[in-house]
């Protein structure tokens, strides 16, 4: 490629880096500004983009102290993360079931859960809240709207997560599990001991896709979430937002807050974040 | 008489027929009873007229194929269909090829290719929530970010625009918001796939005389094919799912008529939620699923016509 041809891609990148920076760093900027009327005038050029203009963190302490976010921020960690867990505990004992049993049955199994696959979650949300509305819960409870179970269990079994497992346990050689199941270790010792941390790439992908999928869910929280103690992040951040009068100030402190734990964790693992990218569209 | 020492096999068939049943229930029954029985009760009741609070001594009836035959003269619900096919429409082609010029250029080994890569995926890991109310910021009218864009690009020949509240823009402003959150993802993928094809293909291109425009095209283009099928099936079925970005702009305050840019899914939680219309919002939910069926399937139909 000539000289000027790399340079001229060159400014090209940093364009669209810029188009891609440019937004988030409005919203930074702008829930540092205390002055409302500040913040609306400076919208028109770079001065968004400038932290200048009486800045203080009083954005910051509004949200932390009179609004809902920390709450909110326990929950969405919270059944987040519980989801999470159970959900790469189920999900790769199915794939190891697939990848490892020869059964009656299992290709069909197999056939069936690439099928679930297609279903979007969106297609079953109604019918869903009936049928949540009606189960029992320990202690004699019934309906299990508004509680955490029902953000929790029903997004932990994933066809998909299973599937990325079959495909992982497939690409592992046997030869280790064989050596332990002969010495004695039983088919749990062998799948928890050898086989499971032989697919940590995976976990790691399946864990990133999950995680960010229930962090960012708002479809689920609008239906099955009643009251203000139970929403998640981004059910607390649109009510936040609804709230009039608006402080764009405040609420840009609320969306700073809320984006921060994901996009640290996505500079501090990136690697991580690429590869269940790149590993979600290689094997799906 | 046998031992279970003197055979082993034969000594535990059931603890053994059972295991992979055992390792496979957990999940199994979490998928039976929150994915394949929601589904199918959505079958069923679209065939009902059940409320969401009903009267119980109030039992639902079978009203055959009246929810399907009341959303098809519904002007809400084909304005429903047609705005999410729309935002498919443009969002699937144009979210793809921007993700494969970028990962092309990020291919290119420039200065800055590393920074590029983490601020173009940013978006990706921020929740789509916080990306609505970014852009709704942006939006502003009068002195807005974009309206002040608009304006240094077309030399102030486009005056300032109500993006979120005129009927005719609020659906293309939530693409480009969309678009801009989404692509560092796909972005990703194609990079991805450029990566696996092999160099010596494009240096034997080369010695054939060539250039990089028929290297794109003769080399990059079919050996990225799989990677493509992928990126376009996978934005279509998100594209289809469109829900939380036209729910955190409504629920904002003033915005444009809901017909105006209100989706498929955003539909289906204010007639099963909001109006109670359990029937209606299954109708919607089996149309729904269907319709996002068939595309996929078409799709598919399509990449494999063309070899």
């Amino acid at each position: 490629m000539t000289r000027a041809g790399r340079i001229l891609l060159t400014a090209l990148q940093g364009l669209l880096a810029a188009c891609f920076l440019a937004p988030l760093l409005v919203m930074v900027v702008s829930a540092f500004k205390a002055d409302e009327l500040r913040l609306l005038a400076d919208l028109g050029g770079v001065g968004a983009f400038l932290p200048r203009g009486g800045l203080s963190l009083r954005n910051f302490e509004r949200v932390l102290t009179a609004s809902r976010f920390p709450r909110a921020l326990a929950n969405s960690l919270f059944t987040a993360s519980a989801t999470v867990a159970l959900g790469l505990l189920v999900n790769s004992m199915l794939g190891y079931a697939l990848a490892r049993f020869r059964f009656p049955g299992r290709d069909l199994l197999l056939a069936a859960l690439v099928a679930l696959v297609i279903i979007p979650f969106e297609a079953v949300a109604v019918p869903l809240l009936l049928l949540v509305n009606a189960l029992p819960w320990f202690g004699g409870a019934r309906g299990w709207l508004n509680s955490y179970h029902v953000q929790i269990l029903p997004f932990a079994a994933s066809a998909f997560s299973a599937y990325l497992y079959r495909q992982a346990f497939l690409a592992v050689p046997r030869e280790l599990e064989e050596a332990a199941f002969l010495d004695g270790a039983g088919r749990w010792r062998t799948y928890w001991s050898i086989a499971l941390p032989l697919v940590r790439p995976t976990t790691a992908t399946v864990a990133v896709l999950q995680f960010l999928a229930r962090w960012g869910d708002l479809l689920w929280p609008v239906m099955a979430v009643r009251t203000e103690d139970r929403a998640t992040l981004p059910l607390a951040m649109q009510t936040f937002f609804g709230q009039y009068p608006r402080a764009w100030g405040e609420v840009m402190a609320f969306a700073t807050l809320t984006a921060l734990p994901t996009l640290l964790l996505f500079l501090l693992c990136q690697r991580w974040f690429v590869r269940s990218a790149v590993s979600s569209g290689i094997k799906g | 008489m046998l031992t279970p020492s003197t055979h082993p096999r034969r000594a535990r068939p059931w603890a053994d027929r059972l295991a992979p049943w055992a390792f496979g229930a957990p999940a199994l029954l979490l998928l039976g009873l929150f994915l394949v029985t929601p589904f199918l009760m959505a079958f069923g009741y679209a065939f009902t007229d059940k409320r969401l609070l009903a009267p119980p001594d109030l039992r639902p009836a079978w009203v055959g194929l009246r929810a399907y035959v009341r959303l098809a003269q519904d002007p809400h619900a084909w304005a429903a269909f047609r705005n999410t096919l729309l935002f498919a429409a443009v969002v699937v082609p144009v979210q793809s090829a921007l993700a494969l010029a970028m990962a092309l250029l990020a291919n290119q080994r420039l200065p800055g290719t590393r920074v590029f890569r983490t601020l173009s995926f940013a978006p990706v890991a921020t929740p789509m929530a916080v990306v609505a109310v970014i852009w709704s910021l942006l939006y502003l009218p009068e002195r807005g970010a974009v309206n002040a864009l608009v304006d240094l690009l077309t030399l102030g020949r486009v005056g300032p625009q109500d993006w979120l509240r005129d009927p005719a823009l609020v659906l293309p402003a939530v693409m480009v918001l969309s678009i801009w959150q989404g692509a560092g993802f796909q972005m990703l993928v194609f990079l991805a796939g450029l990566q696996t094809i092999p160099g010596d293909l494009y240096e034997a291109a080369t010695l054939d005389g060539a250039g990089p425009f028929r290297r794109f095209l003769h080399v990059t283009l079919p050996l990225l094919r799989p990677t493509a099928v992928f990126v376009v099936a996978t934005t279509t079925i998100q594209a289809f799912q469109l829900f939380t970005q036209v729910q955190v702009i409504t629920s904002g305050g003033a915005s444009a008529p809901l017909d105006s840019f209100r989706t498929v899914v955003m539909l289906l939680v204010h007639e099963g939620l909001r109006r109670g219309r359990i029937g209606t919002a299954s109708a919607l939910s089996v149309a729904f699923f269907l319709l996002v069926l068939t595309v996929s399937l078409l799709q598919r139909a399509w990449w494999e016509r063309r070899p």
